[in-house]
């Protein structure tokens, strides 16, 4: 499993600037109130199950799931809640959050295990394993926040063989994954055995960037030893963390359109959702922290960070050496498809990958010229689609046009006005399209 | 703290933007600017310099006279139009052939149709076909090579290459005879013959195309189909009859198909959009190109194959549509 | 030579009537049969082909119009009643008669009144702006200035005032045709009922938010307190999430709620001036930057 294997239209190069990478896990300490939203998935919004003045355990259930698609929020500290209000999410509007006010020292809900000796010992069944991830709230952590016990649900009539776990993090900038990686080897690798056992797969390959060479080596040594697992490395490009493009560069299949990865036979996770079902179910931890890539060529200790759900960004950044003075966009995620949150006021949740400073003069855009026709877009755009003519047909409401044009296949990922010479900001309008398309086709089917 | 900047994803740019692109172009022909100064001498320097003058002047102009808009010259296209402007007509061309020529370029071949990114047709094929219609004696008088030594008012004139083979072979000679009267291969190659500014040098224009190629400003797929046309149908009938036909290395040195399909016929703006088109649109021209040579009026068919298969660009980008992913896909 | 002449104009003729005899036939052979009272209908309306009937285009509206029995559903904005009872006449329906209605911008908050607190730096387009975050100031409701709106309106009636950032509803020009209504993401533009004078008087904030919320974002936002439902003297006035609602058809303009309202975000348009200077009244123009805004901003 050693030839480095790639998807291999499309894509682009954008530079590293892995300026975080090899510094080791710090914990961040606990801050003296923390915000905890209630819903930090996707899906339907959880019911709340306390109330101000109540005293809560580190681990204890805040918001039961609602729903099948939809996830359960756990506190992340000991404390007392101060309010329930409304919080600021990274798209500026309010949603309602729980105010907890911390305390030092963690009182863990019953049943928590807190050492942490590597325990291989799966003992659960394939059931029981995934209704033991949905009880703990556990969601995709690779920023898209899916609920995790769906995924691992395979739905009758389609068989999984493989189980993917996505250890590319292609965004520049980001290191969370490395650091996890090379940090918590073993556990991942007991986790991935937990997934695989829930999915029902007999066969696990893990897809690690050649950027991160010593990921590469040290899982390679590790994974003889656990059975079903191997490692591919893949050489470096972006969006190589997509799902569809990581199944078409490991496995060679296309998801097809409007279809999900169980499709072609595989389940794809991050690894930090990977270590996270490890302590779900190994130690019967909720999903209550997270790794945090604090970067940016101006922030002076750029680092990965373990953060309890519910920090404010401001603490974290100043962890890092504090917000700099020339700050112009702040980014909640990488570069490529994070959220340029609009305050440093939005709190920690399951999905901030990473806070990403880009200084004044990175942050603001070019100006746009008219499109020179010279295919670029089409030549990168993993998906194989357009975007030049799609964002046209975008900017004049041809939707039937745009549904022919498949504009449902784009992942969003950027590649295509990130290339473009002339500025244009075709995803903005790619994105316009494609809910309008999606708008329409809901409506017809009622 | 100043306010944060809010904007859509992605947030990050790469380097490239049309000036840089366009530049690029300008490098890659720097080679053949050589080869053509070292063979015409400053006839070469000053109907280059006169047309990239004349057509970023008539940009200029345009756009901040008629148009009244923000003039936008310094993104280098219309230096790009110049310079191939100039590398298809006679290094000797009176200078105000040459703006005639430019003021149709730009004016006609790319402002009324709305600027950079919205003419259908290549602006310096528009204003090299115009002069060679409208001036055919001085578009066809081609001054020897001599060097620094060639004067630029009073050059020795005579044909290119294909202009003699066409001739003879009108006039009733063979093949085999008519090859005496033409440069050998490797001064074909090197650029020693008769020929416009940008056709002599094959060596010079390959340099350039492995420039952009490693830029990536053009992708491999139209020169690499153009020439594989014009190998494979100027081949089946060198192979019938060689001493009606030329062969296919020398019509790929000699006339403008190294230009052309390099340069004139990988513009952006008047190009496919997608692998399946490019494919199609090189092979459309290489072939239109023979047919001109071995039956059209005219010695050199590449700028005309070329202007016809621009038509056929919108035909061609609406129903050569890239595979969609999953397409073929294996069940689940 | 006049012989070539000759010939060319006969064969040039011959050719000219054998073709328009071989179009006759053809004309004859696939002619579609419509209802001759659709070219009548489609004369007697506006031609604006604005789809403000809820139809593609005007021709399609007298398809529809000739088509059905009963027409009380079917109003043309732009001709508004003559139109209609014209239409009827021609077809011996009964037209529907509505008040005529004009497109009103409820927001008001100006640079002035509404700080930005970041720079919105994407695509020129309310509609992506919207769609990914509250905007370039507190209030996720108020207008982002980017005129989708004006872009939508076939009429010129709506421009974007640039001092303001605020769009601007000409109403001679305005058909009330409601391409605007469904251009702006934000549902800010309403088409309300159109008085003599083309006076107004109206709640201009759609913010839902808890007062002290909407209040802290924009000096004028409707801060849901109800003083205008109780002074009115028709019950005109609801208040439902935080926010009053003047309903035009209830509303007698008779302006007692306009100096209740202790935000001013009540307005009165096109009245004469009051006997007493309500000074708060006027919309101030004055343009605010990010540079020369500080933060405490009621003065």
């Amino acid at each position: 499993m050693s030839v480095l294997k790639t998807f291999v239209k499309g894509g682009i190069h954008p530079p590293d600037h892995k300026l975080s990478a090899g510094k080791p896990i710090q914990n961040l300490p606990l801050p003296k109130q923390i915000t905890v939203l209630v819903s930090q998935h996707i899906g339907a919004p959880p019911k709340l199950l306390v109330k101000r003045g109540d005293q809560v355990k580190t681990g204890q259930l805040l918001a039961e799931s609602g729903g099948f698609v939809s996830a359960n929020t756990h506190s992340p500290a000991t404390g007392k809640v101060a309010k329930i209000d409304s919080a600021m999410d990274s798209s500026g509007y309010r949603k309602p959050a729980i105010l907890i006010d911390t305390e030092e020292t963690d009182e863990w809900e019953e049943g928590i295990l807190t050492d942490t000796v590597l325990d291989k010992n799966i003992q659960l069944n394939g059931g029981d394993i995934i209704q033991k991830i949905m009880e703990k709230g556990l969601v995709g952590l690779g920023g898209a926040t899916f609920p995790s016990h769906v995924k691992l649900s395979v739905p009758k009539g389609k068989t999984a063989e493989y189980l993917v776990i996505n250890g590319v993090e292609c965004e520049p900038y980001l290191t969370a994954d490395h650091a996890l990686m090379m940090e918590k080897s073993d556990e991942i690798m007991v986790g991935i055995q937990i997934l695989m056992k829930g999915v029902g797969v007999e066969s696990a390959i893990i897809g690690i960037e050649n950027n991160k060479q010593d990921a590469i080596e040290k899982l390679t040594r590790l994974a003889p030893a656990y059975k079903g697992i191997s490692i591919q490395p893949l050489k470096t490009k972006y969006p190589q963390g997509g799902e569809k493009q990581l199944i078409k560069a490991i496995l060679n299949r296309e998801v097809p359109p409007g279809g999900l990865p169980i499709d072609v036979g595989a389940v794809v996770f991050n690894v930090g959702t990977v270590y996270a079902s490890y302590e779900a179910v190994q130690k019967n931890k909720p999903l209550i922290e997270r790794i945090v890539t604090v970067t940016g060529k101006s922030v002076k200790e750029p680092a990965n960070f373990r953060v309890r759900i519910g920090t404010p960004s401001t603490a974290v950044l100043d962890a890092a050496g504090g917000l700099p003075e020339d700050t112009g966009k702040i980014i909640s995620g990488g570069p490529m498809m994070g959220r340029a949150i609009p305050g440093t006021e939005i709190p920690i949740t399951k999905g901030s990958s990473g806070l990403l400073i880009l200084r004044n003069e990175e942050a603001k855009r070019e100006k746009i010229i008219a499109c020179i026709r010279c295919t670029k877009c089409v030549q990168v755009c993993p998906m194989y689609l357009e975007p030049y003519l799609l964002q046209t047909l975008s900017e004049k409401d041809l939707t039937d046009r745009m549904e022919q044009e498949r504009i449902l296949d784009c992942v969003e990922c950027g590649s295509c006005s990130y290339i473009c010479p002339s500025n244009r900001p075709l995803l903005d309008y790619i994105r316009l399209g494609k809910s309008k398309v999606t708008k329409i086709i809901r409506s017809r089917k009622k | 703290m100043k306010f944060l900047t809010v904007s859509p994803s992605p947030h990050v740019h790469g380097a490239a933007s049309v000036k840089s692109l366009m530049y690029d172009v300008v490098i890659a022909l720097l080679p053949a600017l050589g080869i053509s100064i070292y063979f015409f001498g400053v006839g070469a320097l000053v109907v280059t310099s006169i047309a990239i003058a004349s057509c970023v002047l008539f940009e200029y102009l345009i756009q901040k006279i008629l148009l009244r808009e923000e003039p936008s010259v310094s993104d280098g296209s219309a230096v790009v139009t110049g310079i191939l402007l100039a590398f298809n007509v006679p290094a000797n061309l009176p200078i105000w052939i040459i703006i005639l020529g430019a003021l149709v370029s730009i004016g006609v071949g790319k402002m009324t149709f709305g600027g950079l990114g919205n003419n259908p047709f290549n602006p310096a094929l528009v204003g090299r076909v115009f002069l060679l219609i409208s001036f055919p004696v001085q578009m066809t008088s081609w001054p020897v090579p001599k060097g620094f030594g060639t004067s630029y008012t009073d050059a020795t004139t005579g044909a290119t290459p294909l202009g003699i083979i066409k001739e003879g072979l009108l006039a009733g000679k063979e093949l085999p005879e008519l090859m005496s009267e033409v440069p050998g291969y490797l001064d074909l190659f090197v650029g020693y013959m008769k020929g416009s500014a940008g056709e002599l040098s094959a060596m010079a224009l390959l340099l350039g195309f492995g420039y952009m190629l490693y830029r990536k400003v053009i992708t491999w797929h139209i020169p690499i189909s153009i020439f594989l046309s014009v190998i494979v149908f100027s081949g089946i009938m060198w192979v019938v009859n060689p001493d009606q036909y030329l062969s296919p290395l020398f019509h790929l040195l000699t006339g403008g198909i190294m230009l052309g399909a390099i340069y004139m016929a990988t513009d952006y703006v008047t190009s496919p959009m997608t692998t399946k088109g490019k494919w199609i649109y090189g092979i459309g021209i290489g072939i239109l190109t023979i047919i001109i040579r071995i039956w059209g009026a005219y010695p050199e068919g590449i700028s005309f194959a070329i202007l016809i298969m621009n038509a056929f660009v919108p035909l061609i980008n609406s129903y050569l549509k890239p595979r969609r992913f999953g397409k073929e896909a294996s069940n689940g | 030579m006049s012989n070539i002449i000759l010939y060319t104009i006969l064969s040039l003729s011959a050719l000219g009537v054998l073709a328009a005899i071989i179009l006759y036939f053809v004309a004859r052979k696939f002619k579609v049969y419509e209802d001759p009272r659709i070219d009548q209908v489609e004369e007697a309306l506006p031609a604006a082909n604005c789809g403000g009937c809820g139809f593609a285009g005007c021709r399609n509206f007298a398809e529809a119009l000739v088509r059905h029995e009963d027409i009380s559903a079917f109003y043309c904005p732009v001709g508004g009643n003559n139109t209609m009872s014209a239409v009827a006449k021609l077809l011996g329906k009964t037209p529907v008669e509505n008040d005529p209605l004009v497109a009103v911008v409820r927001c008001n908050g100006a640079y002035s009144h509404r700080p930005r607190t970041n720079i919105y730096d994407g695509a020129a387009s309310c509609a992506i702006e919207s769609s990914l975050y509250t905007g370039e100031s507190g209030c996720p409701f108020g207008c982002l200035g980017h005129g989708d709106c004006e872009v939508s309106c076939n009429f010129d009636a709506l421009y974007m005032n640039p001092e303001t950032g605020l769009p601007m509803v000409v109403d001679d020009k305005c058909t009330a045709c409601g391409a605007c209504v469904k251009a702006c993401p934000r549902d800010i533009i309403e088409l309300r009922k159109k008085n003599p004078k083309d006076r107004k008087v109206f709640v201009s904030c759609i913010n839902q938010e808890k007062g002290a919320v909407a209040k802290k974002n924009c000096e004028v936002a409707c801060i849901g307190c109800g003083k205008c439902v109780k002074i009115c003297p028709f019950d005109a006035i609801t208040l439902e999430n935080n926010l009053a609602y003047i309903d035009p058809f209830k509303c007698r303009l008779c302006r007692k709620c306009v100096p209740e309202c202790p935000t001013n975000a009540i307005l009165e348009v096109n009245f004469p001036p009051r006997k007493e200077k309500n000074v708060a009244q006027e919309t101030t123009m004055k343009v605010r930057t990010p540079e020369n805004t500080d933060t405490d901003t009621n003065k």
